[in-house]
């Protein structure tokens, strides 16, 4: 199947001042390659901390000015370039980010979903969104602080599903989530994914990217060291690299000690 | 409505505090002044030809012998009462002296306040959603050196400028010379110096916290989202909505250093104002109109600060829904 988002040899580096005028140069992406088709979901998988989200944020070209970006990013057979993404963003490629922190807290949940553009059609598809999530239409009547974090994080998604999507970046989408809350949110993420949209999702939880991804991604140092069907890190069969093995291992259940 | 209430009856109580302690450290303050009133009033050779008789009736109209707590006490009874007391050197009424003054004062801080938060605002908009290009070092260039600059001295400047050489603006007072009746452009064309001397001051100090305040706001995770989300108009939508908070806290903190400022800038245009009033009080040892003018002017900046408080519970749905939920 041709993938829908092709990253090949992605480094991000950082120039920074330092002491005095000594420049300091942070790399903490070197080398990522990965492929996310349509109707699955792909799981990144890495260390907190470990520069993750800036994958996300570089397919997005949200990095800040200071960032330097190489090797190639591919949406649907054609470069990436910034004004595609520019163009592409909030149509096409949807980010469902971290927490509720990413909503205005000035603004009520209606109009932030809606944009600012008026019109039934905008509004009845806003609704259905949040209709879809079990939000109901007072929802739109609050205020960012007095969602939830279940609540916002479904109202994240439905800001993202509003759109139809056809590539969906979740950048650690449910932290502080209970065990069920969270299934419940990667439910979605599944359910997207059969409705034909690409789904890339980061996390550094390789519990939850196995039970909801089709494919993962090994992180590690800014380099991704391994590519595996999701399945293997259910059995343990199949993994050849030793840090992937490592981590199957680190996980309670498979014996960890 | 009860938090309103209580809200209400703690800033009172904070404000009958800060009068007191503002009243009473203006009077110690004004007490350990070296200044004799006598000799600076009437002047050491007119002293000289007078008996002793006139000496003592003088001493006891500045209150020269009596001691400060029963001074103070005896002010603070009058002011209780609603009497501010007589002023000294202009031998009316406290209130009525500083209704007078501050009618003069007000519209010229008005006029300032009004236009240093509209120019501080924009400015420090403009420079903030174009950080660390040309135009954000212009305006960062321009605020830093104007707010490094005492308002006397950028009177002063302006005065050489435009009345003196340019000879445009007329070169101080509220009225023309002798005019009489003034008309509104006379007032205002006499006016606009000190206004403007005023604005820039002002608008310098409120466009530098106005831009950091917008570069916290671009750098936080909402304005990402928005962008990856493709919205436009990110400056009028969320921007500008997130600046309103303390974009008014600044704008109302302004009173106090606006009203601090008219008071040198008064002076140098020797505009009859209340901030003139004041320096003429303190040097002349005119204490019921020195501790009245203090006292009025404290209550000025504290209703700034309290209408600061109560917008932001207009502003904010974090406190007007928060405070109305519980």
């Amino acid at each position: 199947m041709e993938p829908i988002l092709s990253v090949e040899h992605l480094s991000v580096t950082f120039t920074r001042y330092g002491r005095g005028l000594n420049r300091v140069e942070l790399n903490p992406i070197r080398d990522l390659s990965l492929a996310v088709e349509p109707g699955r979901v792909t799981a990144v998988v890495g260390e907190s901390g470990s520069g993750k989200s800036l994958l996300a944020h570089a397919v997005l070209h949200l990095l800040p000015r200071n960032a330097r970006v190489g090797g190639s990013i591919h949406y649907d057979g054609a470069p990436l370039t910034r004004e595609r993404a520019v163009a592409l963003r909030g149509r096409e490629i949807a980010l469902i980010p971290q927490g509720v922190t990413w909503l205005d807290p000035m603004m009520k949940v209606g109009d932030q979903l809606r944009r600012g553009r008026g019109g039934g059609e905008v509004r009845d598809r806003c609704r259905a969104a949040l209709e879809r999530y079990g939000l109901g239409a007072g929802v739109e009547e609050l205020y960012p602080f007095q969602l939830s974090g279940g609540m916002a994080r479904r109202v994240l998604i439905a800001c993202a599903v509003a759109d139809r999507p056809r590539l969906i970046v979740a950048d650690e989408p449910t932290p502080g989530l209970d065990i069920r809350a969270a299934g419940r949110v990667l439910g979605h993420f599944r359910e997207l994914a059969e409705e034909g949209a690409g789904v890339l999702f980061i996390t550094h939880d390789l519990g939850l990217a196995r039970t909801v991804a089709h494919k993962v991604v090994v992180f590690r140092e800014g380099q991704t060291v391994d590519e595996v069907p999701a399945h293997c890190f259910q059995t343990g069969e199949g993994l050849t690299h030793p840090y992937s093995r490592a981590l199957w291992r680190a996980m309670p259940e498979n014996d960890f000690l | 409505m009860k938090h309103r209430l209580k809200f209400t009856i703690k800033k009172l109580l904070r404000m009958a505090l800060l009068l007191l302690g503002v009243s009473l450290t203006a009077f110690l303050l004004m007490d350990a002044s070296p200044l004799d009133p006598l000799q600076t009033n009437i002047g050491q050779a007119a002293l000289g030809t007078m008996s002793p008789e006139q000496i003592a009736r003088l001493e006891n109209y500045w209150g020269v012998d009596a001691p400060a707590t029963e001074r103070y006490l005896g002010w603070l009874g009058g002011v209780l009462r609603g009497d501010f007391g007589v002023s000294l050197l202009y031998r009316r009424p406290v209130l009525e002296v500083i209704g007078q003054r501050l009618a003069g004062s007000l519209w010229l801080l008005v006029c300032a306040w009004i236009l240093s938060g509209a120019l501080g605002l924009a400015l420090g908009l403009a420079a903030g959603a174009r950080r660390g290009r040309w135009p954000d070092r212009l305006i960062r260039g321009y605020c830093l050196t104007v707010s490094s600059t005492p308002a006397f001295w950028l009177a002063l400047l302006l005065l050489m400028v435009f009345a003196v050489w340019l000879k445009v603006l007329p070169i101080g007072l509220s009225v023309p010379i002798g005019g009489g009746q003034a008309t509104l452009p006379e007032r205002l064309r006499h006016a606009l110096l000190p206004g403007l001397t005023l604005s820039i001051t002002g608008a310098a100090n409120i466009a530098l916290h106005t831009r950091e305040k917008v570069i916290d706001v671009l750098d936080s995770d909402c304005i990402l989202f928005a962008r990856a989300r493709g919205e436009g108009h990110i400056l009028r939508r969320h921007v500008l909505r997130n600046v309103a908070l303390p974009a008014i806290t600044l704008q109302f903190a302004s009173i106090g250093e606006l009203i601090g400022g008219s008071v040198l800038v008064e002076q140098v245009f020797s505009y009859p104002g209340l901030g003139q009033a004041a320096v003429a009080a303190g040097l002349g040892g005119d204490m019921p109109l020195l501790l009245g003018i203090t006292v009025i002017t404290a209550a000025i900046v504290f209703g700034g600060n309290l209408a600061a408080d109560l917008l932001y519970g207009v502003i904010d749905p974090r406190i007007r829904r928060g405070a109305a939920r519980k």
